[in-house]
């Protein structure tokens, strides 16, 4: 049995806050790159250049790349042979994020409740938490800070068997066609397919932490996401919804078991401020 | 794009008549930034009608959330926020003499009808370029409702601050014709 003080994951996560809203990875930079290439539009192929531009001023000013800093989600696997000692874990991930968003100029967008009262928190806590047991005596942390704009444009739908393969990829097309110039484009579309009406959410989330140079590892589902972003971006949306060819640089999919009555199908999407970095422990 | 247009603040009818969608613009002056809860009070302290914490007529709100400033800055990380959610507000400040609103993303059917109906346009700002629209930002300052945080009203002194016309006081709307024009 490891023992791992809380307390030294305060300033772990202070960082991931702070880093990864100013460092885009190279992942979405090649992603990018590749597309701008291909790019008919004169617009979109400006604005593409000024995505870049936006990237190389937020590492030289040290000021984050997208004024929405976003939600803080982490994603936790918790080693079963650690024993976290010290205090409690999840007070001091909220910390962490305190002290980051707070240190790191970063924006504070949580409001205590959603309808009401809406006060904003002025600490962006409470971070979103998710918790997966595993193997060791590691924690790996990974942090994949959300913007509002893109999230607003995700949706889950109950489907059913009968809708097939072809009605799940004609939703997900569909859902990207209603966000238009919304979220952000280029976007990255993340699926989650099966488990259970609240599974398939986090699926799709989940999906969104692959980088987006490597494939899906089944190659039948990495078919299914090259026609969803083939699809998707015959749309003609392109950059900020102004019209072109990069409307999305990538589809990630994850899916799981499900009931034999349902097909839950989730997308969530992402805009181009891709913000995921994580530490293990 | 089509050209590049040098815009100053207060806007007037013969700015705004020399727009077309596709149009590079970059503002210079004072601007005001305002999200969904700003809208909400100034829409209710039209409706009650008392007066708005700064004259709208001919200026242009920009619709933005900053991030705070580093010492000796001016302001922080400053892009635009989605602007359909200020679809519900918008007519009633264009009514109140507003004659432009940067965002991103489209605008709905009411929103541009008043646009053509009081002379005024939408431009759009590159979203997520928020490091790239702060260097135009000279100065900030709140000028009302500290309590929202990031969602406060502030008058921006701004220079050279690069937007898109994406919709014109003809009706053209570029989100509309940009899409059209590259669907496959």
């Amino acid at each position: 049995m490891r023992e791992i003080d809380v307390k030294d994951i305060i300033p772990i996560v202070k960082k991931l806050c702070i880093d990864a809203s100013i460092y885009i990875g190279d992942d979405v930079v090649e992603k990018l790159k590749e597309f701008q290439k291909k790019e008919e539009s004169p617009i979109a192929k400006e604005i593409i250049a000024i995505i870049f531009e936006n990237q190389r001023l937020s590492v030289e000013k040290q000021m984050p790349l997208c004024q929405d800093t976003g939600v803080a989600v982490f994603f936790i696997e918790l080693g079963q042979d650690v024993h976290l000692v010290g205090g409690d874990f999840y007070k001091a991930i909220n910390e962490g994020v305190r002290q980051g968003y707070k240190e790191g100029y970063l924006r504070k967008s949580m409001v205590d409740d959603p309808i009401i009262e809406r006060k904003n928190t002025k600490d962006n806590t409470p971070a979103l938490i998710y918790l997966d047991i595993v193997p060791g005596d590691k924690v790996k942390i990974t942090l994949a800070a959300k913007g509002g704009g893109s999230e607003n444009m995700s949706e889950v739908k109950m489907m059913k068997a009968a809708d097939g393969i072809e009605g799940v990829i004609d939703f997900v097309v569909d859902r990207v066609r209603r966000s238009g110039g919304n979220p952000c484009p280029p976007i990255i579309v993340g699926v989650g397919l099966g488990g259970n009406f609240e599974q398939s959410a986090l699926l799709a989330k989940k999906s969104l932490l692959r980088p987006l140079n490597e494939k899906n590892p089944d190659p039948k589902w990495a078919k299914v996401e090259e026609e969803i972003l083939e699809k998707v971006n015959n749309l003609g949306i392109g950059p900020q919804g102004l019209g072109g060819r990069t409307t999305a640089i990538a589809v990630n999919i994850l899916h799981k078991a499900c009931h034999i009555a349902c097909m839950p199908v989730a997308v969530n999407i992402q805009c181009h401020v891709h913000r995921h970095k994580s530490a293990v422990i | 794009m089509s050209k590049e247009i040098h815009l100053r603040t207060p806007l007037k009818d013969d700015d705004v008549k020399e727009l077309k969608i596709g149009d590079k613009v970059l503002i210079t002056g004072i601007i005001y930034t305002a999200r969904d809860a700003a809208h909400k009070r100034l829409v209710d302290l039209i409706e009650a009608g008392k007066d708005l914490p700064f004259d709208i007529k001919g200026q242009i709100i920009y619709f933005v959330g900053p991030a705070p400033a580093r010492p000796g800055m001016p302001i922080g990380s400053a892009g635009p926020t989605t602007s359909y959610r200020m679809d519900p507000y918008s007519p009633i400040l264009l009514d109140a003499g507003l004659k432009g609103m940067i965002g991103k993303g489209p605008r709905n059917k009411e929103v541009i009808d008043s646009m053509i109906k009081n002379k005024a346009v939408y431009l759009a700002a590159i979203g997520g370029a928020a490091v790239v629209m702060a260097q135009s930002i000279k100065a900030a300052k709140v000028i009302a409702y500290e309590d929202l945080g990031p969602e406060a009203i502030r008058e921006l002194k701004v220079e050279n601050l690069p937007c898109i016309v994406a919709n014109d006081i003809y009706g053209k709307d570029l989100f509309d014709e940009g899409v059209r024009k590259y669907k496959k």
